[in-house]
């Protein structure tokens, strides 16, 4: 647990060390939201329409940008080799790295969220849903795409590679998460959603740790 | 007690593979003409669709086999992991390209298919969309395990993906599948006829062995061609008659 703890408050420093970084896919984020309007037209009602499946197609891609340097960096200074010969079992450095990755990323999406879904006219109790599906949502996104970060590492053209693997894996929680927010503006209830998305967290904290270690395992073979 | 690992062994595999493989080639030819014929030439013109229903003796056989041969990729890629063999990693690369044509060809009939019956190329059915994200599956494999060198990280890597992948088709299907329903109505559900003759269903098996057939056909002959890649130094590959010329 110790290690745990250490691995995080590293990782997050780091990130503050670096933090044009973290900026970088929060104003790609920013700015990926504000095209569709400008590209589409202002009319509210189709900007109401589109605004939950545009803002987590978004979160998806600003999540991708950010996990290239997930392992890079350890990998090439050599960290992760010390890591994987620590006496801590290697899935649970993972994990701490993972969770650091969602604090610097996936966190930073989420609450800026409602702000930009104000410019999509949405009501207040939308952008609440909005936030509740990306809060359980963007670390599913961490976790899935650290089995993609660790299975590309080192490998020519990673970063293309890595959203060819990790994006079809992504389309559940998308569907679940857009889902949501328009079950709830239509009435219908964004519980099963939330549910839903909530047992797809459950899973990838258990089992994605598991596989992103093993791919960790080959590339430092 | 049958020795299954002798035959885990490159070496001794690929002249079973040698000996099997046109076999496979035979029966699915067999069964392709036979199933063609029927498709053609028996089966009842359809009492909705006419003609163009016959597209069903490709495409569902096609999307069929997509389908089986990603669970065999995983498969072979849990046997990979597991047993640490190495011809399961080969098997597993030898199968991808031909599930990913299968994938292909059961989009690209379903789109001729629904361009006559639905008005349409392409609708976001739950079916449809799953396939396709199959098919994305496939591309992923294939292009991560080319990507890399050195063939036994490749196959190894591609193991996880296929592994990972396979948990994640019926999450995929599921989602993608609610989320057509919430949305949208049966307005693209199939109008087949109520009950399929028996002459069309026997025409749709025959087909199914065919493509079969072929794909274990097709995967042999592509694992020995991986097998003479990666083996090339050594010695019992130099021996081989076809390296004698």
């Amino acid at each position: 647990m110790n290690a745990f703890i250490a691995i995080v408050r590293r990782d997050l420093l780091l990130a503050a060390r670096r933090k044009s970084e973290v900026l970088t896919a929060l104003f790609f984020f920013m700015i990926v939201v504000s095209l569709f309007p400008l590209g589409i037209g202002p009319e509210t009602a189709m900007l109401r329409r589109i605004a939950p499946g545009v803002l987590w197609v978004a979160a998806l891609l600003a999540a991708m940008l950010s996990l290239g340097r997930l392992f890079a960096t350890d990998h090439q200074d050599g960290t992760l080799e010390q890591m994987a010969l620590s006496p801590t079992p290697l899935a649970v450095l993972v994990s701490g790295k993972v969770l650091a990755h969602w604090l610097t990323s996936g966190l930073p999406l989420v609450l800026l969220a409602p702000v930009l879904g104000l410019q999509f006219d949405l009501s207040a109790r939308a952008l609440g849903v909005l936030m509740l599906s990306l809060l359980l949502g963007t670390p599913i996104l961490s976790l899935i795409g650290a089995i993609g970060a660790a299975l590309t590492l080192g490998v020519r053209g990673g970063g293309v590679l890595l959203s060819l693997l990790v994006l079809p894996l992504y389309i559940p929680a998308l569907i679940f998460g857009a889902g949501a927010v328009e079950a709830d503006v239509a009435g219908l209830g964004a519980g099963g959603h939330l549910s839903l998305l909530g047992a797809l967290l459950a899973l990838g904290v258990f089992f994605a740790p598991w596989a992103a270690t093993a791919a960790l395992r080959i590339a430092l073979d | 007690m049958i020795n299954w690992f002798k035959f885990a062994s490159p070496a001794s595999f690929y002249p079973l593979a040698g000996k099997l493989w046109p076999w496979f080639a035979a029966l699915a030819t067999a069964f392709c003409a036979a199933g063609l014929w029927i498709s053609f030439f028996v089966a009842p013109t359809d009492f909705q669709q006419g003609e163009g229903y016959r597209i069903i003796f490709i495409h569902v056989p096609a999307s069929w086999m997509s389908m089986f041969i990603y669970c065999v990729m995983a498969f072979w890629a849990a046997i990979g992991i597991t047993f640490n063999t190495r011809l399961s990693g080969m098997m597993s690369a030898a199968l991808a390209p031909t599930g990913a044509l299968f994938a292909f060809l059961s989009l690209w009939t379903g789109a001729l298919w629904g361009k006559p019956m639905w008005g349409a190329w392409w609708v976001w059915d739950a079916r449809l969309t799953s396939e396709l994200i199959l098919f994305f599956l496939y591309l992923g494999y294939i292009a991560l395990t080319s990507a890399i060198d050195d063939p036994r990280r490749a196959d190894k890597a591609g193991a996880i993906v296929a592994l990972v992948g396979v948990v994640n088709v019926p999450i995929i299907y599921f989602s993608v599948k609610w989320w057509n329903t919430l949305h949208q109505g049966a307005s693209v559900s199939l109008t087949k006829a109520p009950s399929m003759a028996t002459t069309m269903l026997w025409g749709m098996l025959l087909m199914a062995l065919a493509f079969w057939m072929y794909s274990i056909a097709m995967s042999l002959y592509r694992v020995r061609a991986i097998i003479l890649e990666r083996e090339h130094h050594a010695g019992w590959v130099a021996e081989l008659p076809e390296m004698q010329r």
